[in-house]
Order: structure tokens, then C-alpha cells, then sequence
């Protein structure tokens, strides 16, 4: 079997003193879309940021297609093809929709065909209306949309989703998801963290749930809906 | 007033307006990308203007026209610009991730340096420079004559807003550093490499100044001490623009340019007063300045933690203490006169850092103007005794009260803003206090200061006067030293890590912070009345920018995180610079390598990096199970 584009074993991660990950692992394949579950607080995020090297962290092994990336700068991380949407968005407010994609632009690598403003706007064609518009004029929605079109600006071959469907209304929340299943279709692999199941179901091959900063199931998608026990300890609120 | 006099005036207020302009865009760029005040901003065009009356003459030696007379100013913006890139790589790139009042100083550091080495480059002497030729004579306007170099600098602060407006809306290096400015952890996220992104901004930001200072030399002779003088313009237009906007800097400069053109005809006396008065304002009603957002402020801490645990003196530490006391009260019988007046200075310094980091390191307000409160006491004192006629006793008593009574007003103001706004506001008050002092000729002596201030005849022995004033810092020092332990030392604390919070349990934190700000203001306001006394004078040094530097220094010296560490920093800090000054030339060079080194090395300072050391001694004896 041939290696998974990421793998992260034993990662460790604090805010100071206070330890919030311990020991997690995961793995995702090509064009595989993964989902990382758990409640508020459990650790997904930190998750996400430890492996694109915005919090400081400690793994045993943090591979990504190919290359060692404990350590790495989250530029050189970016460059190797994992983007990183954040929960909180973070779009350029100051810029127009079309710079905040400039903003993300890269050159394809591997010789795939790269992603154009056309093919991005045939996914989310609310944005090709509003090239011109300032982003602090979007709604959350339009902004979550725009932020993930800004990664794939990037020409990633990985995308770390963090709660795409959070505070968004539900008619966004379908297109978010086609959106997930767009970049799947373009052979993209995606590590999604999730909070709402139905969300994760519709759109993910398998799941991990993390709870207090360790992993503590692992299946397929269809194995965890069916799994009552795992949902009641580690999801319901 | 006549129209035409009206018209003249407001040209000539654009014209330095435009120059205001090119300058501050720089410094606000730099600022906005990577979030550093810049200080050396200055001292970049400083270089620029003496790179442009060396490189100009020599090429209008070529042919002298108006192109040749550009090219040079171009040139002379060039090499600066790369000496800011220059800089990025061995200096700011270094310390993006330490706390503000470190890059501060750093930047500060530079200041020293490029001083030493201009004046052993180009001499103390000012230096004139080339007319700009083609533009040497006069325009009339309403039978007014006003010179045409004037009108051309007007075009350039167009036409460089034009230019900067293209390249940050039509370029994608200004897409990037507009998008680094609001959040340049994601735009690494995005794969964009900082590295270049900020040695490129630096080459703009100092190629703006270089090109400030070039343009310069037509109009003044070049001096040395253009740096500091143009910094702190700079700072209140970027300040009040908002730190980090381009047309908010443009906007400051042009009201700033008005200001100074009319106000010098109101009050020919206090230009500079007026400007500071207006940027109080402004931050007063827009704490962020008129174009700027509170994310810029925000984020991140401008202080590196402060005291953190109170340790109180143990068996050791008190030991210490009675053997350093005893020392100094035993000083004047065994050492010398010299011995005894450098005494004198350690405990009046001790006394001033020592109010200071209460306000650094108890309070977490940041002030960049301490001298200020320290010039307020000594100039209080000074001027009681010599013009008032009053005796020592009072004039010592008054000291701390005038000095608290100005630090209460200021401190209302300063104490409502917070990170790099209220540092600025500290420095911008200070400046105010110095301006006042060093333009009220008749009154305070101007640059000249005042002679005579000596102390009443029982006290006018050294030994004496060492004495009183051993007995009245340790006082000052205990009581500070008192309210850290205090109920109001811990609220004060309190509201330094988490204003929010303490104001949600019921703590007055605005109160509590003034009243703080008021007593440090005080304590150095008795150390400069002490000081003056002991120096038998008072002079706007005691007031500058300088002054206030040594006094973090020191606090940087002894440790930000301990109690007692100011008055170790004090003293080592005049110990060297009394030992080392009369040896060197250079030294602002050496004291502005060692800030720079002190900040990359041993941000903890010394007593910090004493203390560091005794608890790793202390973990590795008894190793603690590491938590699962």
C-alpha cells in the first residue's frame, strides 16, 4: 500500500501550560474526504493548526506527501499543497473578493490542471457576482464560501476544513457541502472538522472522533452513524 | 488677514505637509505589516539626507540640471532603501514575535548607532546643500513670491500618493502587504513567504524615508539630529492617522502642515505643543487615530509579562538587602567625592526606574516618556529655588506633587488607550513637557537650562546631601515597594492581565490604573527634584527622549519580571555608562549594541536571568513528574 498523503502519529500540543492534545493520530489518502469529530473544546482545531505549524507542537511522525513538515514553516507547508481554512474565516476584510483570491494564488504543482477563477466561480457562483466588492460587505455565508475558494486558489492537493458549516444558514450549508464534494471530485483530500454529523455524513468516506485531545474511534462514515454508543459518549451534546 | 498672505501660508503648510507625507507613509507601512513602531524611521532619513548632499553635488559636478539633481535624490532613496532591507534581515526579523516595548527599544538601538556612525562619517558640523537646479527661483502668487522648490515638494507628496496607490491597489506585492497588514498568519497559511514580503516592505518604508530626508537638503543643512526631531512628527502623523493607513497618514500630514503654518503666526512660540495637544485629542475622542482599526493595536501584548509571582524576602534576600543598605550607608566614609556623587546618581536613577517599573511591570502601562515626570520634579525644583526664591525643604516637597499633578493629568488620558497607542501617547506628552521646557526661553532657560539650583547651606556638604538623599529614595522605594504587596498592587496587577475581567468583578480598573500612573509619576518627580539638586542645574536633557530610554533600560537591565531588579539595573547601568563615556566617542554605538543585544539575548535582564538560573538549579535538583 502506498503511503497516505498525511500522516500525523503521536501529536502533542499546549497553550502554554495547558496540554490539549496528547498523543493524536490520523491519516488521510488522496482524494479522501476525512472527518475529525468531537465536541467544543475537544481539540480539533488546535488539531488542524498543529499540523499546518501555527501552534507549536510535538509529533512523532507529521508527514505530508512525503515530506517530514514537523517544524516547517506554515509557508513552506502551504507550498507543499495543504491549505488550511479556518473556523474564524479570517478573509482580508480591506480587500475585494477578487483580491483576497489573488492573495491565495499559486502555481499548480504535478502537472494537474490548476484551479481558474471560472472553474471556482462554477462552484461557488455567488462569488463571481461580487469580483469587485469589498469582503466586509459579504455575508457570513458569502465569506465562508470565499474563504474556501481562496485555499484552492492555492492549488492544494489537501485542505483542512474547520467547521465549514458553523452559524450558517441551512440552504449555505448544502452548498457548502457540494462544495466539499466538488474538491473531492477534482481529487482534492480534505480533513474536515465537524461538529454536525449530518453535515460530516453527506460528505466524508470516514471519520475520527476526538475527545479531550485524543482520538477515541475510527471507522467509516457508515459504521460511525450506525455506532449509537460512540455518538452518545463522544458527540451529543 | 490678507487673502494673498492666507494663500502663501497654506502653500508653504503643504509643502512641508507633502514632505510629512513621503516620510510617515513609510514608517505607517512598516508599521502596518510588521506591526514594529519603527524608530530608526528617522534615523533612515537622516541617512538619506546626508547620502543626498554627498551624492547630489558630485553628480550636479556632471552637469548640473534638474535631472541630474533627481537622479541623486533617487540614488540617495536607493541605497537607503537597501540599508532598510538590510536591517530587516539583521535585526527585525529577529524580533517580530518580542514584545513591543522590546522592538521599541531595539529600533531604538539603531537610533543610537546610525548617530555614532554619521557623526564619524560626515562630522558634527551641519552641512548645506545644492539649490535644486531649475527650481532656485521664486514663483508669484498674488505679487507674493514663494519658491518654486516649494511648490515642486507639494507635487512630489502627489505624486508619491499616486504612486503608492497604485502599487497597493494594481501590484500583487501591494495585494500581499495590504493583506498582511490585517492578518499575516493567514497569508503564510496561504503560502506566501513573510521573509520577502517583509525585507521588501522595509526597502519601501526606508526608501520613503531616504527620499524624505534627499529632498530635504535644498531647504535645511543637513544635522544630526534630524532623527529625533522628525520622528517624532512622524509619529504623531502616523499616530493620528491611524498606524498602518497610508491615506490616514496623508490626511494627518496635510492637518498637521496647516497647523504648524498658521499656528506659528497664533503662537509663534508652542507650534510644537499644538501638535502634540492635537494628537492627545484625537486619541482621546478615536483611540486608534482617524483612519486606523483597533486590530492594529490589538493582538498582541506590547509588554513581555511582567511580574508574575510576588516573592517575598526570604532569610537570604533580606540578608541582601541590610548588607546593600548597610554599603551605602557606610559609602561616604570610605569612598571618595567621586564615589559619592556617583552614589547620589545610582539612588536617584534606582528611585526613577524603580517608579517605573511599577508602572511597567505591576501596572503593565507602558510609558515612553518616564522622563517626563523626572524633568516636571527637577524643573519644579529648579525653578522654585532659582526663580522663586524658595529654600530646598519646600522645593523637594513640591517636586513629587507638581510632577504627580502633571503625571494625574496625563495619566487621565493615557490610561484610557492601551499596547503601542498609550506608549506613543506617553512619548507624545513627554514631548509636550520637553517642547514647553526647551522653548520658554525666559523662563526655563531653553536649551540652556537653569544654573544655581543648590541645596540649603546644612545640606551643602556631599556627604550631607548624600545622605538626605539616601534617606529620601529608600523611603520612596519602601512605600512603592509597599503598595506592590498591597491589596492595590495585586488589583493593579489584576487589571494588567485582564482589564475585562477585573472591571467584571467590580475593580474601577481606569481608577485604579490612574492613581498608579499618578503615584510613579510622583516617585520620579522626587527623583528629578533630588537629581537637580545634586546637580546643582537643570537642563530639556533631563526631559528628552534619551532620558526616558535609559530609564527602560535600566528597568530592561534589572529584569521586567522582578521586584527589586530596577534599582540592580540603575546601578549597573550608570556604573558603566559613568565608567565608559569619558573612554569612548562611540558611546551610543556601544549603548545602542548593547540594547540590541540585551533585547535578542537577555530579554529577562539581569536579575531576571539570576533568578531563571536559581529555579533551574532549584528543578533539576528536585525534578518535577512531568503532568500526563
Amino acid at each position: 500500500m502506498t503511503e497516505a498523503l498525511l500522516t500525523v502519529g503521536g501529536l502533542s500540543a499546549a497553550y502554554g501550560q495547558a496540554a490539549v492534545l496528547f498523543g493524536v493520530s490520523l491519516e488521510a489518502r488522496r482524494g479522501e474526504v476525512v472527518a475529525l469529530m468531537g465536541r467544543n473544546g475537544a481539540g480539533k482545531t488546535t488539531t488542524l493548526k498543529a499540523i499546518i505549524g501555527m501552534v507549536e507542537a510535538s509529533a512523532e511522525t507529521l508527514r505530508f506527501d512525503g515530506h517530514d513538515i514537523r517544524g516547517m514553516e506554515t509557508f513552506r507547508i502551504a507550498r507543499l499543497g495543504l491549505g488550511y481554512v479556518p473556523e474564524e474565516r479570517r478573509i482580508f476584510t480591506d480587500l475585494t473578493v477578487h483580491e483576497n483570491l489573488d492573495v491565495g494564488r499559486r502555481p499548480a504543482r504535478g502537472g494537474r490542471a490548476p484551479w481558474t477563477l471560472d472553474k471556482l466561480y462554477k462552484v461557488f457562483p455567488n462569488l463571481a457576482e461580487m469580483e469587485g466588492r469589498r469582503a466586509s460587505a459579504m455575508s457570513g455565508g458569502e465569506q465562508q464560501m470565499l474563504t474556501i475558494a481562496r485555499t484552492l486558489m492555492g492549488n492544494p492537493d489537501m485542505v483542512l476544513l474547520d467547521e465549514p458549516s458553523e452559524g450558517l444558514a441551512p440552504v449555505i450549508v448544502e452548498q457548502m457541502a457540494e462544495a466539499v464534494i466538488a474538491m473531492k471530485a477534482e481529487g482534492l483530500a480534505v480533513l474536515l472538522c465537524e461538529q454536525n454529523l449530518h453535515f460530516a455524513a453527506a460528505v466524508s468516506d470516514r471519520a475520527y472522533v476526538i475527545e479531550k485531545g485524543a482520538i477515541r474511534y475510527s471507522g467509516t462514515m457508515a459504521e460511525l452513524e450506525a455506532n449509537d454508543e460512540v455518538r452518545e459518549a463522544y458527540l451529543t451534546v | 488677514m490678507d487673502p494673498a498672505f492666507i494663500v502663501i501660508q497654506s502653500l508653504s503648510g503643504l509643502a512641508s505637509a507633502s514632505s510629512l507625507f513621503i516620510i510617515a507613509s513609510g514608517l505607517t507601512i512598516v508599521f502596518g505589516v510588521t506591526r514594529i513602531v519603527n524608530f530608526a524611521h528617522g534615523s533612515l532619513y537622516m541617512l538619506g539626507a546626508y547620502l543626498a548632499v554627498t551624492i547630489v553635488p558630485m553628480l550636479l559636478e556632471v552637469d548640473r540640471s534638474l535631472p541630474m539633481f533627481l537622479l541623486g535624490v533617487l540614488l540617495s532613496a536607493l541605497i537607503v532603501g537597501v540599508i532598510g532591507a538590510a536591517m530587516e534581515i539583521i535585526l527585525l526579523r529577529r524580533i517580530y514575535h518580542v514584545p513591543e516595548l522590546f522592538q521599541l527599544l531595539a529600533t531604538f538601538g539603531v537610533v543610537l548607532i546610525v548617530q555614532d556612525l554619521v557623526i564619524k562619517l560626515w562630522g558634527a558640523v551641519e552641512i548645506p546643500g545644492p539649490r535644486a537646479p531649475s527650481l532656485r527661483h521664486g514663483v508669484f502668487i498674488f505679487d507674493q513670491r514663494f519658491p518654486a522648490y516649494e511648490l515642486f515638494l507639494i507635487g512630489m507628496g502627489l505624486v508619491v500618493l499616486g504612486l503608492l496607490w497604485l502599487l497597493m491597489q494594481k501590484t500583487r506585492f501591494g495585494v500581499l502587504i495590504r493583506a498582511a497588514t490585517q492578518d499575516r498568519e493567514m497569508v503564510a497559511a496561504l503560502g506566501v513567504n513573510q521573509a520577502w514580503l517583509f525585507t521588501g516592505t522595509l526597502f519601501l518604508g526606508a526608501f520613503l524615508a531616504g527620499l524624505g530626508g534627499a529632498l530635504q537638503i535644498p531647504r535645511v543643512a543637513v544635522n544630526t539630529q534630524m532623527d529625533i526631531s522628525i520622528i517624532t512628527e512622524v509619529f504623531v502623523v502616523t499616530v493620528i492617522g491611524g498606524m498602518g493607513s497610508v491615506a490616514g497618514a496623508f490626511v494627518a500630514a496635510l492637518i498637521i502642515g496647516q497647523l504648524q503654518a498658521f499656528g506659528i503666526l497664533i503662537f509663534p512660540k508652542i507650534t510644537l505643543v499644538l501638535v502634540f495637544l492635537l494628537m492627545a485629542v484625537v486619541l482621546v475622542i478615536k483611540p486608534w487615530g482617524l483612519f486606523g482599526k483597533p486590530d492594529a493595536a490589538a493582538g498582541r501584548a506590547i509588554l513581555p509579562e511582567g511580574i508574575l509571582s510576588l516573592k517575598r524576602f526570604g532569610r537570604i534576600d533580606t540578608i541582601i538587602a541590610g548588607i546593600a543598605i548597610a554599603v551605602l550607608i557606610a559609602l561616604p566614609v570610605f569612598g571618595d567625592n567621586y564615589m559619592v556623587k556617583v552614589g547620589i546618581e545610582v539612588l536617584v536613577l534606582a528611585l526613577a526606574a524603580f517608579s517605573l517599573q511599577f508602572l511597567i511591570g505591576v501596572g503593565g502601562i507602558v510609558s515612553f516618556g518616564h522622563a517626563a515626570y523626572f524633568g516636571l520634579g527637577a524643573y519644579a525644583a529648579g525653578l522654585l529655588v532659582t526663580r522663586g526664591g524658595m529654600a530646598m525643604e519646600p522645593a523637594l516637597l513640591l517636586a513629587p506633587l507638581v510632577a504627580g499633578g502633571f503625571a494625574a493629568l496625563f495619566g487621565f488620558f493615557i490610561v484610557r488607550l492601551s499596547g503601542i497607542y498609550l506608549a506613543m501617547l506617553t512619548l507624545a506628552f513627554a514631548q509636550i513637557v520637553y517642547a514647553v521646557c526647551f522653548q520658554w526661553v525666559a523662563f526655563t532657560g531653553g536649551d540652556n537650562g537653569v544654573v544655581g539650583v543648590w541645596p540649603s547651606a546644612w545640606a551643602s556638604s556631599r556627604q550631607v546631601y548624600y545622605y538626605l538623599v539616601l534617606a529620601m529614595t529608600l523611603a520612596a522605594i519602601i512605600m512603592l515597594r509597599h503598595a506592590i504587596y498591597a491589596p492595590f498592587g495585586y488589583g493593579l496587577r489584576a487589571a494588567r492581565d485582564s482589564a475585562i475581567r477585573a472591571d467584571a468583578i467590580g475593580m474601577d480598573v481606569g481608577r485604579i490604573r490612574w492613581f498608579a500612573f499618578t503615584l510613579s509619576g510622583a516617585a520620579a518627580g522626587l527623583a528629578g527634584g533630588l537629581y537637580s539638586f545634586s546637580k546643582g542645574s537643570i537642563d530639556p536633557t533631563m526631559i528628552s527622549i534619551p532620558m526616558s530610554v535609559d530609564f527602560l533600560v535600566m528597568v530592561l537591565v534589572g529584569g521586567i519580571q522582578t521586584v527589586i531588579g530596577p534599582v540592580v539595573g540603575a546601578a549597573a547601568f550608570h556604573s558603566v555608562k559613568d565608567f565608559f563615556m569619558p573612554l569612548t566617542d562611540f558611546w551610543r554605538l556601544f549603548l545602542g549594541l548593547s540594547i540590541i543585544i540585551m533585547v535578542l539575548v537577555f530579554p529577562r535582564g539581569i536579575a531576571g536571568a539570576t533568578s531563571a538560573l536559581v529555579d533551574r538549579k532549584r528543578t533539576t535538583a528536585a525534578p518535577v513528574e512531568a503532568a500526563t
